[in-house]
């Protein structure tokens, strides 16, 4: 186990979180339930962002992730795009796939564009639309013809989840008909809006097993024609997973108003201080900030992860399940069997048990609205 | 797909990274570093060469001999990844 004075590896993936606007209303999305604090004036502008591709790039950054919100909200995403590949980077672009039209498709095809990842809700219009709020279905139907059109890997990704699981094949099916190559099947982690929905949203083990069970029987039938990976919720583990592949340790998310994060909702940690971009190099924020050093190494943690044999395989699961679910940072992540507040992730099992709705509850839609209603 | 003439998948790009001082495979997502020998082979699978040219290649500018059935293992590995066709 190293400790906190080992220089790191270089921060291998960036994900530029472009905005937090985005025209989807998603339950389980994982952006901040506060984000409609920051404003579109308070995003980094193209200069901004530019630095950051090159900072990060010189770091030894490789992969470069374009999310949100949406990024095709903003409209410099072709130019950021050709300055990252024209810095080597492999770029992704992580879309709903609305304002995906041909000629921006075509766009960014020409700034060098590797890789769209489409999200998907479900294959049931009626239930995509329930999800996501907006009427978007046909929409992702024509934006995976584009794709395909302009020759990038078609990878979809749709978050599972107990409103959708039942309908594992029907998404298989669709995703093979649309001609993707790689399909994430995502199941739900239960962070910022999905963790306010947990109950509608955390499906029970009879309907993971049944899952389970379609995809390896679709893996077997179908063979090489689409590579299918199947993300188990870790509520349903007896071990945490290894977050972020350890925290500081390959990730770096850059948000819209230039923060810099070891993942995606760190900014909940509290007595945390986070660095921006604008203020510090990403080799200071990713060797020398407080906020990146916290979690490295061991010595941050518990006796009871200190203790344990699996705790390099782990490295303690997640400090943001740890601070949501045991109030701590510090704490070993719930999910584990060996927490001692692992009570509350088998009491949201247990719920999830009950046949039917678990909550009468009605969903909580991101959006502006209710992030300001619920983080003022 | 041209099992005599291994050539490197077009869903895969393959370049020097100077901060890991490795070679490494790119692709949707994700990322794997390839060893010094492991990237030798790739560099030379370019759908033109057959094995046993890539063999005599590699042989020639390692000053190596008998290299041919790890190239082949290596080959076979590499295809079931995908990396090559």
């Amino acid at each position: 186990m190293s400790s906190p004075t080992d220089r790191p590896g270089p921060p291998l993936w960036l994900l530029a979180e472009l905005t937090y606007r985005c025209p989807l209303h998603c339950a389980f999305c994982y952006n901040p339930v506060d984000f409609a604090r920051t404003r579109a004036e308070d995003e980094l502008d193209t200069e901004g962002w530019l630095r950051v591709l090159n900072e990060a790039r010189a770091q030894g950054s490789v992969q470069c992730g374009f999310s949100g919100g949406e990024p095709l909200v903003r409209d410099d995403l072709e130019v950021l795009v050709a300055e990252a590949h024209r810095l080597g980077f492999y770029t992704n672009l992580l879309t709903s796939g609305v304002g995906l039209t041909e000629d921006r498709a075509e766009a960014l095809k020409r700034a060098g564009l590797d890789h769209i990842q489409l999200s998907f809700q479900d294959t049931t219009r009626e239930l995509n639309d329930f999800l996501s709020h907006t009427r978007t279905f046909d929409l992702k139907q024509k934006v995976a013809q584009t794709i395909k059109a302009n020759g990038w890997p078609m990878v979809m990704n749709c978050v599972i989840h107990r409103l959708n699981i039942d309908h594992i094949g029907q998404i298989i099916e669709m995703a093979v008909a649309l001609g993707a190559e790689y399909l994430e099947l995502a199941n739900n982690q239960y962070y910022s809006w999905a963790l306010l929905n947990r109950d509608q949203l955390l499906p029970s083990r009879e309907q993971i097993e049944r899952a389970e069970r379609i995809t390896n029987e679709y893996r077997a039938k179908l063979g090489d024609k689409i590579r299918i990976f199947f993300v188990v919720p870790d509520y349903y583990e007896t071990r945490p997973k290894k977050c972020m592949n350890g925290w500081g340790n390959v990730f770096l998310t850059v948000t819209p108003d230039g923060t810099a994060l070891p993942c995606h909702t760190a900014k909940m940690l509290p007595g945390l201080s986070f660095p921006n971009v604008r203020e510090m190099s990403v080799g200071e924020i990713w060797y020398d900030s407080d906020g990146f050093n916290r979690y490295r190494g061991d010595g941050w943690m518990s006796d009871t992860c200190k203790s344990c044999p699996d705790k390099e395989k782990d490295l303690g699961g997640c400090r943001c399940q740890a601070f949501m679910l045991a109030g701590d940072a510090t704490a070993p992540d719930p999910v584990c069997d060996k927490s001692p507040a692992h009570q509350v992730v088998l009491d949201a099992v247990a719920r999830a048990q009950q046949p039917g709705a678990v909550s009468t509850a009605p969903l909580v839609f991101r959006d502006p609205k209710a992030s300001r209603r619920i983080a003022p | 797909m041209s099992a005599d003439t291994p050539e490197l998948s077009s869903r895969f790009r393959m370049q020097w990274e100077e901060a890991q001082q490795a070679w490494v495979l790119l692709y949707p997502e994700g990322m794997v570093k390839l060893n010094a020998s492991a990237a030798e082979i790739l560099k030379r699978c370019d759908g033109k060469r057959d094995v046993p040219a890539l063999v005599a290649d590699l042989e020639t500018a390692f000053d190596a001999t008998g290299l041919e059935p790890d190239v082949r293992a290596f080959l076979d590995m590499a295809r079931q990844q995908q990396w090559v066709v």
